[in-house]
This record gives structure tokens, sequence and C-alpha cells, in this order.
């Protein structure tokens, strides 16, 4: 392809393959401070010209790669950088196979990870990105949670954070103004802007944590705190999971073992600071 | 040299795997994965010398296959709960075959749909018993239901409600279209006991001829056998499952990649064809394949295996080198390239399957509708 780029996250080494220079441009420089690729990547994406003219006509960015989706809709080539975003996750979703990929959030403390799942405008993501602003936590992710079928182990999967709507001014007003991508307006997600996470998230990108809370946030409620089962516990996961049942009988051990082992909880909260706050006193309790 | 033919060399064994630099292999897995071949050639290269991502890659890919095979032969486990106590007997195709049989090309090797054979007069008890036991019609077009019935090899696809997978079941193994027209009772007269396996995939080399009674099967019991496998997929496969007597099976793979379809996964299909075929003595292959009207198939499938994986001891003719041209015709990024050869193919394969005026009816229905099809 005409422009191409290697970044790496966690576990995962992307080439990205453009047609045009800009949102390689803008990926390599939301990228900047990550520890640069080495070795050959495991996951190839296409942003491209569906026709040749649409490279400078309307310019419509398609994704693609490894794998694809058929009907994917293309984005406006000012949106270049979600799109690089989306094929990333997408290459992720659809083709690993290393570990159990959770649609989950995760922070670290004291190598044990907090996980957090829900739909999105759940919080998970707001949550995440809060805690890993605080000195206490490290960042793993706000979108996946890799989980190693044989340890159990949690690992990083820590993209720059996708800050959507109101959660942007929430964020930048406590974060440095050059850890931001650029604003990205009425986008089919609303405004989205990415911000890079915390050096620490990213010098320990590839260091594992054992699960230890299991959290189902839920934004715009009273404070309230639900048990949940294992039983229920492993329905909600293999929801959550993008490859569980390409996994095969280790995802299915895998998953038995997590449900059986760590507590999980389904959450409400009404702001970010309750949230926040409940998260902190949920974890002192779970660790005690 | 491009991507597409450092794979098809590494598979052939002619290139050494620790000669690639770290963009090469990018290339090189863009490419198998493109066509499919990903988690053959990790199979391939499961004892090679590789760096240390490109190992921790093709570890995954194994893993995959394993698991995804293991699926397959529970699919084909599902239809005879269902076909059995109707009496119908089948006869397991393509992918789901060779994993069942354990046959070298099985190593890694994609299976998607379950392909089954049975005689054409029981495709009717088939049918219905398959749709009591939780099968559905994937196509409710009223005229792509009746070409299927009317003129294809098979059923209209149909899907298991429960386990969204797709089984095709076929009467013969080319449309009736086609201008040729295979024999398919003698095919299924033929068609013999899969018996447990009895070598081993890696290293375990066939050395019985194809026209010889059976395969020297190699087995997947690697994965049975060893409590660390990280993938833990062993094969639910207990035997009693009927395949195609060896030539057959070779003359349908050669069929399925010369005389049908546009060449979309040719370089798998013909890496199939190399190894079922390789120690097969080539006459009695040939004048079996001269029988069902397909020899022209045969030997061209022949010929662009040896220039593929094999030798390259037999002489192309032009046309082999276009079919070389659109097998190869992808950039290292893994995206088709050649469009004007791949259009070329893809007019060939309806030309093949259908009449001058039955095409363009077709494709008159298919145009007015814009809707995809047989």
């Amino acid at each position: 392809m005409r422009h191409s780029i290697r970044i790496s996250v966690g576990p995962a080494h992307f080439r990205i393959g453009s047609d045009w220079r800009e949102p390689l441009a803008q990926l390599a420089a939301l990228y900047a401070t990550y520890p640069s690729a080495t070795g050959s990547a495991n996951a190839t994406v296409h942003l491209f010209a569906a026709r040749p003219w649409r490279r400078f006509l309307r310019p419509a960015v398609h994704i693609g790669g490894d794998f694809t989706i058929p009907d994917a809709l293309p984005l406006p080539l000012s949106m270049g950088l979600l799109a690089a975003e989306m094929a990333m996750n997408l290459q992720m979703a659809l083709g690993w196979r290393r570990h159990m990929l959770l649609h989950a959030s995760a922070v670290e403390r004291g190598g044990r990870a907090l996980i957090m799942s829900g739909q999105s405008g759940s919080g998970k993501s707001t949550l995440a990105a809060l805690l890993g602003e605080s000195a206490d936590w490290r960042l793993m992710g706000d979108e996946f949670t890799l989980i190693e079928p044989l340890s159990g182990d949690a690992l990083a999967f820590p993209r720059p954070v996708s800050l959507k709507n109101q959660a942007i001014a929430e964020m930048t007003a406590r974060v440095a103004a050059d850890r931001f991508g650029p604003l990205l307006t009425a986008t089919p997600k609303g405004d989205i802007r990415h911000m890079v996470p915390r050096a620490n998230a990213l010098a320990a990108m590839r260091r594992p944590a054992v699960p230890a809370l299991i959290l189902f946030p839920r934004f715009g409620a009273d404070v309230a705190v639900q048990r949940i089962g294992p039983s229920e516990l492993f329905v909600r996961l293999t929801e959550a999971s993008t490859n569980y049942a390409l996994l095969g009988e280790p995802g299915f051990a895998s998953l038995s073992r997590m449900v059986q082992t760590v507590p999980a909880l389904a959450i409400s909260y009404p702001d970010s600071a309750s949230g926040l706050a409940l998260v902190e006193q949920l974890w002192a309790e779970a660790l005690a | 040299m491009s991507a597409v033919w450092t794979l098809i060399d590494l598979l052939a064994g002619r290139r050494d795997p620790a000669a690639l630099n770290a963009r090469e292999w990018e290339g090189v897995i863009s490419v198998a994965r493109a066509e499919v071949l990903a988690a053959t050639l990790a199979e391939r290269l499961a004892d090679a010398a590789l760096p240390g991502d490109i190992a921790a890659l093709f570890a995954d890919l194994r893993c995959a296959a394993k698991v995804q095979q293991r699926q397959a032969l529970w699919e084909a486990e599902m239809a005879r709960r269902a076909l059995e106590p109707a009496g119908v007997r089948f006869v397991l195709l393509k992918g789901t075959a060779y994993a069942a049989a354990e046959l070298p090309c099985a190593a890694g090797r994609q299976i998607g749909d379950l392909d089954i054979m049975v005689a054409r007069d029981d495709l009717d008890r088939a049918e219905a018993a398959l749709l009591a036991a939780g099968w559905e019609w994937v196509k409710a077009d009223p005229y792509d239901d009746a070409y299927y019935r009317t003129h294809m090899h098979e059923l209209p696809p149909l899907i298991h409600q429960d386990r969204d997978r797709m089984i095709d079941v076929h009467h013969t193994i080319l449309p009736l279209t086609h201008r040729a027209k295979p024999d398919a009772a003698g095919m299924l007269a033929r068609a013999t006991e899969i018996l447990p396996g009895t070598g081993r995939w890696r290293g375990g080399a066939v050395t019985e001829g194809a026209g010889a009674e059976e395969f020297n099967a190699s087995t997947m019991r690697d994965a049975d056998s060893d409590p660390s496998d990280p993938c833990g997929a062993t094969s639910p496969f207990r035997g009693g499952f009927l395949r195609l007597s060896p030539a057959d099976m070779i003359i349908h793979c050669a069929a399925h990649c010369m005389a049908d379809g546009d060449l979309a996964g040719g370089l798998r299909n013909l890496w199939d064809f190399h190894l079922l075929a390789e120690h097969a003595e080539r006459s009695s292959v040939q004048a079996a394949a001269e029988r069902h009207g397909l020899g022209p198939a045969v030997a061209r499938a022949v010929r662009l295996a040896d220039a593929l994986y094999g030798e390259r001891s037999l002489t192309l003719t032009t046309a082999d080198r276009l079919f070389l041209r659109a097998l190869t015709a992808r950039d290292d990024w893994g995206r088709p390239t050649r469009p004007f050869t791949r259009l070329a193919f893809y007019i060939r394969s309806h030309w093949l399957r259908m009449p001058p005026l039955m095409l363009a009816r077709h494709l008159w229905v298919k145009w007015r509708r814009g809707s995809n099809g047989p």
C-alpha cells in the first residue's frame, strides 16, 4: 500500500497500510510515546479507497485487513483516525486467538486486575480512564482485556482511550493537552477524542495481572451494588467475549475457573465521583 | 520475490524459513491468511527454527485450526445422528473428509461448511431428516431455490438453527449444467469406511499409491496423547464415516478447483490436490478421471500442483501460465491484484457451468434482482 506504519499495543503488533498519508500521520502522533514495534506484525490493517478516484473525490476510508466485515460503511477522510482505530479493533475482535478477548476495560493495582464490562455508555471506559489517572492504578485498557487461557492472567491492551461526548470535557479538565488526539466531531458515535494513557501504562503494557474483581457498571442511577453468581457471570462474560466460542475447550476451562474464583458485582452510580468512591470501596472489600 | 511466491516456496520446501526477514514474514502471513493457508503453513513449519514472534503466531494458528477441525468433525457427527435413523447413506467430502481420514492435507486446513454426498434418490429423505433435526433454509428466494433444485449438484445450503453451521448436501460433484457428467453413482458405490489412522500428521509420508486400496492415513493424535497441549483439541472422531475412494477423492478435488468456480482458494485446493495425489499412481487416476469426463481437469491440476508445490518437471501450456497468473494474483498486503485476469476466470467459471443461453437468462434474472446466488 502507499503508506504504512507499525504500532505495538500489548501483545498485538499491527501493520497498518493506507491509501492516504493523513490517518497514519495522526496515528504516528497519537502513538509517539508507545514502545516501538520490533519483529513482524501479527495483525494487518488496510485503510483503502474502494475506487481509485475516491482517494481524491469525496475521499471515503474503507477498513479491512486480515479480517473484514463485508458491509462495513466507510468513513470520510476527516475521520481517518477513527477508521484506523476501528480497523485495529476489528482485527483484534475477529482475528486474535492467543487469548480470550473480553470487551471490557481494566486497571491494575499491586499486580491484581479490576475488570469492568458493560455496554457502550455504561461508563466502563470513563471509570477506567479516571482510575488510570490516579497514582495507585495502572490503566490496562478501555476496550479489550485479554485473558491468558492457561494461567487465567489478564493482559493489557492499552490503546489510547476513546473518550466520547461528556467524557471528553471530564478528562481534558484533568489531563495535559499533549496527551490528546484531535477532536473528531459528529462521528457515527458522537464526538470522539483519543487520550494517550499515562506513561506507567505504556511502560508496563506487557506485564500481566491476576483478575481480582469484575464489575458491571451502570452510569446514571442511584448507588446500588448487586452480587452476580458464577452462572450469571459465565453467561455475561461469554456475551462480552468476541472469541469465546472459537477457543473451544481451553476457553471453556479458563472461563469456568474464572467465574468460580473471581467475585463479580453489578453496580450503579449517579456520577463519576461517587462511581470512583464506590469502586475503591468495593476493591478494598474484595481484597480484604 | 513476491510474498505469494515466497509462501508457495515455503510450502513446497524450496525456501529456507530461517533466511526470511521480518518484512518478508509479514507479506507471507498476509497472503497466507488471504488464501486460508496460514495454519497450513504453521503446521508445515511446526518443527522449523523460526523467530519468536512468528513461532508464537503459528502456535496460535495451529491451535485455532485444531479447535475448528474438532468442531467440523462434531458437525459431521450431528449429520450422522440426523441421517442414519432415516437410512440415508452419506459420504464426507472435502475438508471434513480429509480431517476425519487424518490425511496429510488436513494439517492446519481450514474447514468451513460440512460437505456431504448422498444418492440422488435419497435427496428428499436427507432433506426431510435434516429439516426435522433443526437445519433451516438459508435462501428464501424462490428463483434461487428452484435453480439449485433443477440445475445444481447440491441442495440449497442449510444452516443449523442452534449451531449456526452450514451443510451442503451434494448428489454429484459438479453442477448438472456442467459439460462434464461425472459418474456420481459409481463414486458412491466405491466409497469406503474411514478407518482410524495409523500414522502421524508430521513426518508420516503417504507411501501407498492412491490407486491402491487405502491411504496410509496419518493421525491427529499428536494432540490426543499430549495432555500438555494448550489447544486441548482431541478429535471427537471415532470412525465409521464414509469417504470417496482415493482416486475419486483426487478427481473430486481437481473438479472442484479446475472445473468449477473462479479459482478462489485455488492455492489451498491445489495444495490439497498436491498432497492427495503426490504418491498416487498417476496413470490409473488419469484413466479414472477420463471415465468421469474430467481427464483435462485432473491433468491440469497435476501440472499446476507440480509447478507450484512439486518438482517442476512438467511442461506447462500457455493456458496453465494464465492459471498461475490468476492463482498468484495477490500483493504483499494480501490484497487481490490483476483484476482483468480475475474477471476472465470469473466469466470462465460461468461459461463452464452452463450453456450460453441459460447463462444469459441466469445473469439477466440475477441482474434484475441484484442478488448473489449460485
